[in-house]
C-alpha cells in the first residue's frame, strides 16, 4: 500500500475493486466501513456483489477480466469532464498525453458494452472518485491475476494519477497484500530478479555489496519464475527442487500438469508444517516450527515491519525454518548460525529500505518501511514529496480481453477467490471444527438464471469442465452473479485449480485465476 | 490545555477531555463496564461515579469534561458506598457461579466487587427468568444470566465491525443480548470475537475444549499468520498449548481480529503436524533423523553442484522475513542461482 491502514477511515472516497475485502482482508474492511459511518462515498466495482456493496455508493457489476475497460471509460469522462487534477498532473507526472491517446476516445458508453454494465454506474463513478477531496484505491488479486495483470495496476494508477491521488494523505493506491508476509517476502528478495529490498541483480552496484558481504559470485542474469520452474520441472531440466512453506498442487492453476511436474522432478525437498498435498511427492520432507515457536518479523500490506514472538516451544522435532537453512547452509560449507535478530542486523545492511530497522525498535510498534537510517521514524505514506523517479509516470493502457473466454464450447466464465472462513489451501484452518463447519467443501455459486440454463439446482452435485480438467462440485445458487458467469473458491484441492489457466502475465508470470471458461456436463 | 486535581493529584490535559480519562492518565482506574475509547458512549453501567467538589450529586466520569480547576475525589466514602450499591444490584441479578465460570479471574464484575466488598449472597433477589444460552455461534455463546447490559459487544459489532448483529431484546428486567433472530447466521455475524474481546464478564464466552484458569496462562504478543493485514494478537498459553487468541489494541488493527486471527489456531498444536523429518526409501516417505535428512539434501546437492540452473526454490509468503532472507541467500550463494520465486501472485 502507499498510504496505511489507519488511514483508510479518513479517505473521502474509497474505490475498491478487485477485492472481496470483507473475506480476503476482513479488518481493514472493518475501516472502509467505518470510513462509510464517518461520511466517505465507496465505489466497489466487482464481478459479484460481494458483502461490501450493502455499504457502498455505487456498484459497478463488471463481467471478469474487464476490470481494464471500467478504469480506461472512468479516465475518459474525468478527461472529457474537466475533473483532472491539471496542476497535480503538470507538476508530478509525465506520459500523460501519450496516456491520453488511449483513452481518448474510450468513452463509457464503450466500456460498459465490455464490462456489461450500466453507463450511468461508469460515469457515477467517476465523478465521485474524481470530485473527492482525497480518494483511495484499493485492489487485490482481483486485479492482478489477469494474463493483462500488469497493465491493470497501470490503468488503476492511471486514476489515481490523473485525479492527483498518489503521493497524498488518506488516498493512494493500494494493494492489499494476501499472504500475511509476500510483503516480507517481495522485500526479501524472494523473485528471481531482485536482491532484497528490489535491488535488482543485474545492477552491478547492488550486486557487487551483496558479492561482498557474501563472499561470493552472484550470477547477473534473473532466474527463472514459478510457471518456468514448473516446466523445468516437467521437462527435466529442473533437478533440484525445495518448496518452503507453500502448496503449488493445489495454489497453482491447472493442477494436472503441475502433479506431473512434482511427479517428474529429480529431487524434492518440502519444508513445512503439515504432510501437504506438495509433500507427497517429496524425496525430504523437513518439519517446520509454526510461527507460534519462533522469533521473526512479518512485513504487512502497509509495509509495517512487526514482531512474531515465540509463545511455546517448537512442537515434536520441528524446527524453525531460520534455523533449518541455516543447519543446511552449514552442511553446505557455508557457516551460518545467526538469531533472527541479528539476521534483521543483516538485512538492514544490505538493504536500503530497511536499514534502519532493528528487533529493539521494532518492539514498541513496528516500523513502515522505507525507514532508512536508526533515526528514521518510518514511512506512513508513499511519494509524498517525490515518486522513486522524480515524476510518476502515466501509461497508456489498452483493454485486451483475457486469454480464454467464454465460447460456445466453454459457455461460462469462473472467477475464483478466497472465503473468510478458510485460508488458501486450508492446511492451517482446516484443523478447526467451527471453520470446516461453516465452509466444508468446494462449491460452485452461480445464478439462478445461470442454474435454470443449465438446468442446476441449489445442492446437487455437478461436473463442472474446462479445457483442463474436469471435477465434481456442489451447486450453491446465489443471486450475486451475472449471468453466465460462476465462482469457485480456491482452496480445496481437486478444486478451481484444475479448471484454471496457466496463462500468464507477460511482465510478472502472474497467472490468470480469475478467468477461465467452463462447462456443465449434461 | 486545562488543570484539575484528581485524588489530590494535579493534572493538566486537553480540552474535551473527560474526568475518566484524565484519571487514567494518572494512573487512577476508575471502574467502568460500558466504556471504551473505540465506542460511541452509552453511559449506563454508573460504576464510573466520581464526587466532584462543589456538587452534592455524584457525577459519570465518562462524559463529564473536566474543567479548570475542578477537584476530583474518585475513591471517597461516598463513591465506595454507591459503587458497592450498583454493583450489589447488579450481582442480584447475577448466577453466582464463579467457581466454574471460564472468565473467572479475568472478569471486571468479579474484580470490582473484590474490591467493594460486595456479599456473594445476593441481597436484593430481583433475578429474572433464566433465558437459555444462545449457542448457535461455533465459536462462542450468549449467557444471558451474566450479562450486565453494558452493551460494549452491541457497539463494537455495529460501529466497529459494521456487521451489527446483536442487539437488546425485551424490556426492563428481561432485557438481554442476542443475534437478530437469535441465530448468529441469520444476523450476518462473521465470528469475528469482537463482541467477545470486549465483554467484561463471561455473558460472551469461546467454546472451549480447553480447561485453563486466566491467571494459569502467559500471554505472549505477536503478528497474525494469515493475512497481509498483520493484526496484532496475544497468544494465550496454557501448559505449552495455544488456548486461546486476545486482541491486541495497540497495532493497526486497534483490538479488533477476524474470524481465522481469532479461533482458527488449532492448527498449531494439531495432531497432524509434521514432528520429525521423512525421507523417501522404496517409493514410502519414513521417518528419519536430521542428521540423515540433511545428509540426503547434500548428496543430491553435491550431484547437481555444477548445474546451477537445475536449481529451483519456492520461497514463503507464509514464512518470516528472516527466513525468506536466508532462502534466497542460500540459493544465490550456495546454489549460485536467481532462482527463486513465491507465490506472491496467488
Ligand atoms: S461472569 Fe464474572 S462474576 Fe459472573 S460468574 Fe463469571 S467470573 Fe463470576
Ligand atoms: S462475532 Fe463479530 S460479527 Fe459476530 S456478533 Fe460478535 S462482533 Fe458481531
Ligand atoms: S486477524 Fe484476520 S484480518 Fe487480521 S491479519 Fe489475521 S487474518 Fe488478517
Amino acid at each position: 500500500m502507499t498510504n496505511s491502514i489507519s488511514e483508510i477511515e479518513n479517505n473521502d472516497c474509497l474505490f475498491i475493486t478487485g477485492s472481496n475485502t470483507t473475506d480476503t482482508h476482513p479488518v481493514l474492511s472493518y475501516f472502509i466501513k467505518q470510513a462509510k459511518r464517518k461520511g466517505a462515498k465507496i465505489i466497489v466495482a466487482e464481478p459479484r456483489k460481494i458483502d461490501l456493496v450493502k455499504h457502498s455508493d455505487v456498484f459497478v457489476q463488471i463481467k471478469p477480466g474487464t476490470n481494464i475497460a471500467l478504469y480506461n471509460g472512468m479516465a475518459n469522462y474525468i478527461y472529457h469532464n474537466g475533473l483532472a487534477d491539471q496542476k497535480y498532473i503538470e507538476s508530478r507526472t509525465e506520459g500523460y498525453a501519450e496516456f491520453l491517446t488511449g483513452i481518448i476516445d474510450f468513452t463509457p458508453k464503450k466500456a460498459a458494452k465490455i464490462c456489461g454494465c450500466k453507463e450511468e454506474d461508469i460515469i457515477e463513478a467517476a465523478k465521485i472518485f474524481a470530485s473527492a477531496k482525497s480518494a483511495g484505491i484499493y485492489y487485490a488479486m482481483g486485479v492482478t491475476q489477469h494474463s493483462n495483470g500488469t497493465n491493470g495496476v497501470k490503468s488503476l494508477c492511471n486514476l489515481g494519477l490523473i485525479t492527483g491521488n498518489i503521493g497524498k494523505k488518506n488516498a493512494g493506491i493500494n494493494p492489499l497484500r494476501g499472504q500475511n508476509n509476500v510483503q516480507g517476502a517481495c522485500d526479501m528478495g524472494g523473485l528471481p530478479n531482485n536482491l532484497t529490498g528490489y535491488q535488482k541483480v543485474f545492477n552491478d552496484e547492488a550486486r557487487a555489496k551483496f558479492e561482498k558481504a557474501w563472499d561470493v559470485k552472484i550470477d547477473s542474469t534473473p532466474g527463472i519464475r514459478i510457471p518456468e520452474m514448473i516446466e523445468g520441472m516437467a521437462d527435466g531440466s529442473v533437478k533440484f527442487a525445495y518448496v518452503m512453506g507453500e502448496n503449488p498442487i493445489v495454489s497453482d492453476p491447472d493442477t494436472n500438469h503441475v502433479k506431473a511436474a512434482f511427479e517428474k522432478v529429480n529431487f524434492l525437498v518440502v519444508q513445512d508444517m503439515f504432510l501437504t498435498e506438495t509433500a507427497e511427492y517429496a524425496d525430504v520432507v523437513l518439519p517446520a516450527s509454526s510461527f507460534a515457536e519462533k522469533e521473526g518479523t512479518f512485513t504487512n500490506t502497509e509495509r509495517r515491519v512487526q514482531m512474531v514472538n515465540k509463545a511455546i516451544e517448537p512442537v515434536g522435532n520441528s524446527k524453525p525454518d531460520y534455523m533449518i537453512l541455516q543447519e543446511l547452509m552449514t552442511v553446505f560449507g557455508y557457516q551460518e548460525n545467526k538469531t533472527p535478530s541479528e539476521i534483521m542486523d543483516e538485512i538492514a545492511s544490505l538493504t536500503p529500505i530497511y536499514s534502519g530497522i532493528n528487533y529493539d525498535r521494532l518492539k514498541i510498534k513496528g516500523l513502515q518501511w522505507p525507514c532508512t537510517d536508526k533515526n528514521h521514524p518510518g514511512t506512513k505514506y508513499l511519494y509524498e514529496e517525490k515518486f522513486t523517479r522524480k515524476k510518476a509516470l502515466f501509461s497508456k493502457v489498452e483493454y485486451l480481453e483475457s486469454a480464454e473466454v467464454a465460447n460456445k464450447e466453454y459457455p461460462v466464465t469462473m472467477t475464483t477467490g478466497r472465503t473468510l472462513y478458510q485460508y488458501h489451501t486450508r492446511t492451517m484452518t482446516d484443523k478447526t471444527k467451527g471453520i470446516n463447519t461453516l465452509v466444508k467443501e468446494n462449491y460452485i455459486e452461480i445464478n439462478s438464471f445461470t442454474a435454470t440454463k443449465y438446468n442446476l439446482t441449489d445442492g446437487e452435485m455437478t461436473t463442472v469442465t474446462s479445457r483442463r480438467g474436469s471435477i465434481k462440485v456442489r451447486v450453491k445458487v446465489k443471486e450475486i452473479l451475472q449471468d453466465d458467469v460462476c465462482f469457485m473458491p480456491f482452496h480445496f484441492a481437486e478444486g478451481a485449480n484444475v479448471l484454471t489457466n496457466t496463462a500468464a502475465d507477460q511482465y510478472c508470470g502472474i497467472p490468470e485465476l480469475k478467468v477461465c471458461a467452463i462447462k456443465f456436463n449434461a | 490545555m486545562i488543570k484539575l486535581i484528581i485524588n489530590g493529584n494535579q493534572i493538566e490535559v486537553e480540552e474535551n477531555t473527560t474526568v475518566l480519562k484524565a484519571a487514567r492518565e494518572l494512573g487512577i482506574e476508575i471502574p467502568t463496564f460500558c466504556d471504551d475509547d473505540r465506542l460511541s458512549k452509552q453511559t449506563s453501567c454508573r460504576l464510573c461515579i466520581v464526587e466532584v467538589e462543589g456538587t452534592d450529586k455524584l457525577l459519570t466520569s465518562c462524559n463529564l469534561e473536566v474543567k479548570e480547576g475542578m477537584v476530583v475525589n474518585t475513591e471517597s466514602e461516598k463513591v465506595r458506598i454507591a459503587l458497592k450499591i450498583n454493583l450489589s444490584l447488579i450481582w442480584a441479578g447475577h448466577p453466582n457461579d464463579c467457581m466454574k465460570c471460564g472468565k473467572s479471574g479475568e472478569c471486571k464484575l468479579q474484580d470490582y466487587s473484590f474490591e467493594y466488598d460486595v456479599d456473594a449472597e445476593p441481597i436484593y433477589s430481583v433475578r429474572k427468568e433464566a433465558i437459555a444460552k444462545n449457542a448457535t455461534n461455533h465459536f462462542f455463546e450468549i449467557d444471558p444470566d451474566k450479562c450486565i447490559l453494558c452493551g460494549k459487544c452491541v457497539r463494537i459489532c455495529s460501529e466497529q465491525v459494521g456487521v451489527g448483529a446483536l442487539g437488546f431484546k425485551n424490556r426492563g428486567q428481561e432485557t438481554y443480548v442476542s443475534f437478530g433472530n437469535d441465530n448468529f447466521e441469520d444476523a450476518g455475524c462473521v465470528s469475528c470475537g469482537s463482541c467477545v474481546s470486549v465483554c467484561p464478564t463471561g455473558a460472551l464466552l469461546n467454546k472451549t475444549a480447553d480447561k485453563y484458569r486466566n491467571w494459569d496462562v502467559d500471554k505472549v504478543r505477536t503478528t497474525c499468520s494469515y493475512c497481509g493485514v498483520g493484526c496484532q494478537m496475544e497468544l494465550v498459553v496454557h501448559k505449552g498449548k495455544i488456548v486461546r487468541v486476545d486482541a491486541n489494541e495497540e497495532g493497526s488493527n486497534r483490538g479488533l481480529l477476524c474470524v481465522k486471527g481469532k479461533y482458527a489456531f488449532n492448527f498449531i498444536n494439531h495432531r497432524d503436524r509434521l514432528t520429525t523429518p521423512l525421507v523417501r526409501k522404496n517409493g514410502k516417505l519414513v521417518e528419519a533423523t536430521w542428521e540423515e535428512a540433511y545428509a540426503k539434501i547434500n548428496q543430491k546437492y553435491l550431484e547437481f553442484k555444477g548445474e546451477s540452473n537445475s536449481f529451483v526454490g519456492f520461497s514463503s509468503a507464509r514464512c518470516t522475513n528472516e527466513e525468506n532472507y536466508l532462502f534466497q541467500k542460500m540459493f544465490r550463494q550456495v546454489f549460485k542461482t536467481n532462482n527463486i520465486d513465491h507465490c506472491a501472485r496467488l
